[in-house]
Order: structure tokens, then sequence, then C-alpha cells
């Protein structure tokens, strides 16, 4: 990392830290807002918090690897997660993920190479009577089709217009 | 009811969630004082204990056994090996007896069928991801793992038993392997490495079945801020974490008719190795051992304590320096207050955590490296030996000894000053494995011309002994009377016991004596000692070594002390990472009564008790380090330097 990403980054987590209190209550609250801008939680990052918080780093990263929803690699600016326990599994979801792959051209697990889309697995959203369900960032979709893939995917893509906002990406669906 | 535990989550600076913290009661007092008493009816024995305490703490004081792996007497309750279920009558799910605390009249049942079985299943579980062979561990016939599969009448691998490694052993540190194909996850080092010693190396990483313990994004241990302490090692129910073990190349130098090999014994082991040959803990093995080493085939055995007693005469020294500079000429360049540098997990630390304070900790080497420097210099000359056929091996209760003999600076003798660190644990392995009972050898001296130590070399094992060292030879060099005068028997018991972090003071008198020879070129008169009073400090533990340096940062009391021993390991090295396997608040209780007799046998016997009376230290001086304590020749062979490191891990 640059030495002028750092210093950015380091005041970033600085008034995050000055936002969400010193204790060690705080590290989930920040570690969100992290991951919230900038798609994965860094190393340089885990051990500046950890440091702001007079916490250990390892314990960081343990809180990371812990929540499925704090990543240290990078992730996609939509994260799709589609549900593979068993009432979306046999509601369909076998064909829903293969649309998913072969829209985005990319397996569970990975992103696409533009840094867009990250496709993953989730284990129970609690949509059980609608599947199959998926999340695209926090936003639910229920009884999806591969037709409706599609379309929330060119929804997505849209959000990438030079007309929008960066920051607006998440809420435009 | 159980005694009172030295509990570290008292005073309220414990980090540790509520649930966590360990719950003391004070039960010294008449116990129907305490009010609210519950009766606990635990396999129809009944018992009243006060409110809050764990089922397991009421079992105890019933003597009823209930099996535990996860739980440990220095540690805060963890509760995740579920080992230690129990039956609670109204309660729906077995209950993990560590965790339970008593509020209301309960009846418990310790081994139903349901809990005899739902214990079994866990064992079996564990033991479908417990990779190894017991004949092939160092830990054999010392394993909790393996003592409760035998309490448990395991015979057969119900879930199954994995057939090949599935980590591959990390073994980059110097001092502290891990070998993940054994670990339980029972989270005891990792309660070690951040609750106990605040170091922070260790955490659970990962959930549900893909659970590990890991370093920070796994790298390899020698990579990470690991200060080698190893009470990791000592806390650990099975082999997953052991000692970097090197009795294969001492037993290769023993063989090779070309080398002088060369052992020195740390104070700390002769306290501890009685245990692994079975004997009470506090049972000190000094002669014995000697005579077991020679038989091993070394060809010299020399007491550490020796340069312990030299280790106060250079520290002493640079202390009444940095005290006359700082009091009389107003120099802040060596500043007080002077931080020991003995413990090598404790200069580790220091290094990683608070760098800009490396200006305080003493120069000194530690005793160990003092010896390694002086054997392949003073003593290959006096004995006409090639340093070179030298190997130098030191016996010590302590890991982070293995990294420090490493060290890139430590070749001051133009050679590699200590060769190989052994701990007690390797010792005794090498002992055994040479046909020696211990406890039987007849007693011998320690080996010419190093033999003679004094009582303050002994106390360097237990935590306040550096500084009751120090201030023994102080007092006397300052005052020219006898310590006896100030302290009864010069037990300077202030300095004693096992409070986190001490705090004492001694006030000089008006009268103070000549300077004596030895350091009158370093500082002209006492006369600015004068009724001065001398603050010092001790810490052991790591945990408690960051109180002390966060008081010191924030103007605390600490930080007008004008010494303080900082110890990495808590008791001091008595409770070090090489000590025999297990340890309890207890175990160092007994080793720090066996060190202290020690220290006591050596006033009753007539021999000298103090370090600047060592006839040895002072043949040193007079024939080879001649320009004195802190001259030049010492600060080459016995000072060093140190490395500031930072807690950024790269």
């Amino acid at each position: 990392m640059l030495m002028t990403q750092q210093d950015k980054l380091m005041g970033e987590l600085k008034a995050l830290v000055e936002q969400h209190g010193t204790h060690r209550n705080a590290l989930i609250p920040i570690l969100q807002d992290v991951q919230k801008r900038y798609h994965a939680i860094s190393d340089f990052a885990m051990q500046t918090i950890a440091d702001l918080l007079g916490i250990h780093p390892v314990e960081v990263y343990s809180v990371v690897t812990f929540y499925a929803f704090l990543n240290e690699k990078y992730h996609g600016k939509f994260i799709i997660r589609l549900c593979r326990t068993i009432s979306c599994e046999m509601a369909g979801k076998a064909a829903v993920a293969r649309q998913l792959e072969n829209d985005l051209d990319i397996k569970f697990g990975e992103t696409t190479s533009d840094g867009r889309f990250t496709l993953e697995w989730a284990n129970c959203i609690g949509m059980c009577d609608q599947g199959p369900a998926m999340l695209v960032n926090d936003q639910v979709f229920t009884k999806v089709t591969p037709e409706k893939v599609h379309d929330i995917l060119e929804a997505c893509e849209k959000a990438f217009g030079p007309h929008t906002m960066q920051t607006e990406e998440e809420h435009v669906l | 009811m159980t005694e009172k535990k030295n509990n570290p989550c008292a005073d309220g600076t414990c980090r540790v969630p509520t649930s966590q913290r360990l719950q003391t009661f004070d039960t010294s007092a008449d116990s129907g004082d305490i009010g609210a008493l519950v009766s606990a009816t635990i396999d129809e024995q009944e018992i009243k204990v006060p409110m809050g305490t764990t089922i397991l703490d009421a079992a105890k004081s019933l003597g009823i056994r209930i099996p535990t792996l996860c739980n440990h007497d220095d540690l805060c309750i963890a509760g995740v090996c579920r080992i230690c279920v129990v039956e609670v009558e109204g309660q729906r799910t077995l209950q993990a007896s560590c965790a339970y605390p008593i509020t209301q009249p309960i009846v418990v049942h310790t081994h139903t069928r349901k809990v005899r079985q739902a214990r079994r299943h866990i064992l079996d579980l564990m033991l479908s991801e417990h990779y190894g062979e017991c004949y092939a561990c160092f830990r054999n016939n010392n394993c909790e793992l393996q003592a409760l599969a035998k309490e448990y009448g395991v015979d057969f691998f119900r879930f199954g038993h994995p057939e090949k490694p599935r980590h591959t052993i990390d073994n980059s540190s110097y001092s502290v392997i891990r070998d993940m194909d054994k670990c339980i996850q029972c989270r005891r080092c990792v309660r070690t490495c951040i609750d106990l010693q605040e170091v922070g190396v260790l955490e659970a990483v990962g959930r549900g079945k893909d659970t590990a313990i890991a370093t920070y994004l796994d790298k390899p241990l020698g990579d990470v801020v690991c200060i080698n302490c190893g009470q990791c090692i000592n806390r650990c129910p099975t082999g997953a974490l052991r000692a970097n073990d090197s009795t294969d190349e001492v037993w290769a130098a023993i063989d090779d008719p070309t080398k002088h090999v060369i052992m020195q014994t740390a104070p700390s082991p002769r306290a501890g190795i009685g245990e692994e040959f079975g004997l009470e803990p506090g049972t000190p093995m000094t002669w014995q051992m000697n005579t077991a080493l020679r038989r091993c085939g070394f060809d010299m055995v020399f007491d550490t304590n020796f340069t312990a007693d030299l280790t106060i005469i250079e520290e002493g020294t640079e202390l009444l320096i940095r005290l006359y500079k700082n009091l009389v000429e107003g120099d802040g360049s060596m500043p007080v207050p002077q931080f020991t540098s003995c413990s090598p997990g404790w200069v580790k630390y220091i290094e990683h955590f608070y760098p800009e304070y490396l200006s305080h900790v003493s120069s000194a080497k530690s005793p160990q490296q003092m010896f390694g420097a002086l054997i392949k210099t003073w003593y290959a000359q006096i004995n006409n030996i090639d340093p070179a056929s030298i190997v130098s091996v030191a016996l010590m209760p302590c890991s982070a000894k293995k990294y420090e003999c490493n060290r890139p600076e430590m070749c001051d003798s133009g050679y590699k000053d200590i060769d190989y660190g052994l701990t007690t644990r390797e010792c005794a392995q090498m002992i055994r494995e040479a046909g020696i009972d211990l406890p039987e050898m007849p007693k011998s001296e320690f080996d010419e011309p190093f033999g003679t130590a004094t009582g303050s070399g002994i106390i360097f094992g237990a935590t306040g002994g550096v500084m009751e060292a120090a201030l023994r030879t102080v007092l006397e060099l300052v005052t020219g009377k006898k310590v006896e005068d100030f302290y009864e028997h010069a037990d300077i018991i202030p300095v004693r016991g096992f409070d986190g972090c001490k705090y004492a003071e001694i006030t000089f008198p008006d009268e103070l004596g000549p300077v004596p020879e030895l350091i009158a070129h370093l500082v002209p008169n006492w006369d600015w000692l004068k009724g001065v009073t001398v603050k010092v400090g001790v810490a052991h533990g790591t945990a408690n070594a960051k109180k002390v340096m966060d008081d010191i940062k924030a103007g605390g009391k600490f930080s007008q002390c004008h010494f303080i021993e900082f110890m990495a390991c808590p008791g001091g090295c008595l409770g070090g990472g090489g000590q025999p396997i297990p340890t309890t608040p207890e175990i160092r209780k007994a080793r720090a009564k066996a060190i202290y007799a020690e220290d006591k046998a050596y006033g009753e016997a007539g021999k000298a008790r103090k370090s600047h009376e060592n006839p040895a230290v002072l043949r040193v001086y007079g024939e080879f380090l001649k320009d004195g304590p802190c001259g030049h020749l010492s600060h080459k062979l016995l000072h060093t330097e140190y490395t500031p490191r930072g807690k950024y891990i790269g």
C-alpha cells in the first residue's frame, strides 16, 4: 500500500474511532464501516484498528474471519449471496446458481475481474417459504428465477453508469 | 471451600468479558457473615457455598472430581471443551460445571449415564480430529487428553481418527513449535497469550468446524510479535505446543570427543526438575543434578548463579551511575527508572511494545549470556582450551533463552556465546535417556573456577529475587553496614511474594560508608545519597509489566521509581515456559519456597549470600575484567544493546 493511501486510511480510521469510541465494543461497528467503504478490511486497517483500540491485531483478525459479512479479501461492490440451504435447494436454487455463474462468468467465492460483483453462498436467510432467496448487498430477493437473475444484474450494472454517484451504488436497486 | 485465588480479574483492569471473569469470594471471614450462601447438593452430598461459586469449585471442595480440559487455574473461564458437563436437576440440557455459577439451591449429578456418555462422545469427537500417535509425542504420559481417554476407557475411535497430518508443523520460531494436528481448541494458549501475558499472538480464527487457533493472518510464529515466553506450552493440555528441542545437537556435541561441552544450570530448573521424576513440586535437586549431568557426559557443570552475582555487580553499578548522573549531574542520557534485563521474554516484549523506553533497560546481559561470554574468553584462556572447541549449553527454565542465545549480537566472545539453550523438560529427558534416576544420585558440587555462588544468585529464580539481590548489594556498598542491620536475616520481604506489581521504598540513613574500591573510580562519594529514598518496583508476567509501563507513561507512582524488576513469566523464572508441565499457582509457590530455602541454607552454612561477597566474582574482576564493573572490557563482553522492533507485523 502506498504511503499516501495509508495516511488517508489512517485518518479515516481515527475518525471512525472518534465516532464509535475506543472501547473494544466499538470494534464491529468500525469494521462494518471499513468494509462498506473499502469492500475489504486490509492488513494495514486491522493492525491500525487494533492499535487504536488497544487490542491485538490477532483479535481483530479473529473477528473478521468469524463474520461472513467482514472480509480480508477484496469483495465486489455488489455482493450476491445465494441461499444454499435445503428449502431453497428444493425450490430450484441450482438453476439460479447456474444462471448467476454464466451471466457473471465467475464461480461462487470469486469476484469479477472488474471488481463489480462477488458471488457467495449464504446459509439460511430466513426466507424458506419464498425460496430460492438471495441477498444483493443488504437487499433481499425472493422467489428468484433464472429470468429474474438477468433483470437484477442489469439493474446493478446500471448503477455503474457515468451519471451515478459512487456513494449511491449500494442503494440503487 | 477452595482457597482464595490470586485473581487477576479482580482489580478491574481485566479486558475479559464479565461473564468469563474469574469469580473469587472471601471465605476467610466467618462464612455466616457473607450472607448469600446457597446450598448445593452434588452427588447426594450437601454443601453451602457463597453465591456465584461454580459447580466445579463446589465439587472440588467436596472432593468430587469433575474432569476438565479448557479450565485452568491461571486463566479465565472459557467453557468451550464441554468435558466438565454435569446434570443439573431442572435443566433440560447438560451444563458446563466450570462456567455455571450457583445462584440458587441446586441438585447436581456428576456421573449419570447421560453425563458419562456425553463426555465419552466429546472425547471421541476430539480424537476424531487429533492426529498423532501417543508414543511419538513429547507429552506421552503427561497429556491431559491421553489421561482422559484412559479415564473414560476409550478403546476405539468411534468417529474415526485422522490417518494423515492435515497441518504443517510451524517450526519457524527459535523457541516455540506449533503442531496444530494435536490441537483440541481448548483456547488455553489464547487466554494465556492475551489475558495472562498481554502479547496476543494466538486467537481462534474462523467459525464452526473451520475454527482453528492461528496467528495473525496465519503467519509463521517466527514472523509475528511473539516474546517466546512459552507460557502457552506450559498450559497446553496436549502436545500441540512444545519448545524447540535441541537435545539432539547437545548429545552430538557430547559424543564428539574433540568438543569440550560445558553446562551451566540456572536456579529455577533445580527447584522444578524433580517434578519430572515424580517428586513433589518444590523438591530441590541442585546437587544431585550436578552428578547426573556429569554422568550424562558434560565435561564441566557450572552454576549460572555465579553470573547472576556478576549481573548484580554490573547492573547495580549501572544503577548507581544512572542515579549519580540524574541526581547529581542532571544528565538525562541514562534515564531512571532502570529496568532489569535478565528476562529475555521481557526484553523482547519491551522491544516490541515500548521501544521508546529501551534506554531505561539495563545494558547488562542476562546471566546466561554473561556466562557464555566468559566461558569462551576467560575460562578458555586460563585453561588453555581453544574456544572454538567449546560447546556451551545452558539449562534454563525458559524457552525465550533459546531465542536469546541465537540473537546475532550475542557473539561478543568472537564465537556464539551460548550454543544451545535447554529447558528443564529437555534436560530431564536427557537424564532419563541416559538411564539415570535423578533423585537417587549422590550429591556433588559445581566445578571450579565458577563453583562458588551466593544466595543472591539463587533467588534470581523467583519474582522479586533480582531486586532483593540488587538491594542487598547496593545497601551494603553504600552504607558500609550489613543488610542484616536493616532486614532480619537479610530477607527483604517487601519485594517478595506473588502480587502482580509490587512497590517498595528504602531510605538510606544519613551516615553512609566510603565508596568501595571496586567502584571508586565511578563515583567520588555517597554524600548525594544521604537520606535519599530509593523507590523500587517489581512486576512479573507481561500483563503486569504492561500495567507498570502504562503507569510510567501516565506519570504514576512507578514513574518515580529508581529501579524496576520485570520478569516475563508469572512467578518469575520458576514459572518459566521451560519448566515441567503442569503449572498452577500452588506449584509455583512450592518452587519459590524451595528457592528461598536454598538461599537460607547458604546463610546457615556460612556461605556468602550477597553478590559482592562472591569470591569467584571478585577473582574475575581481579584477574580478567581489570577495569572493573561497567569498565571497557566488561562493556564489550557483559553488556549489550537492544533493537527497537515495534509491534507492526510486516
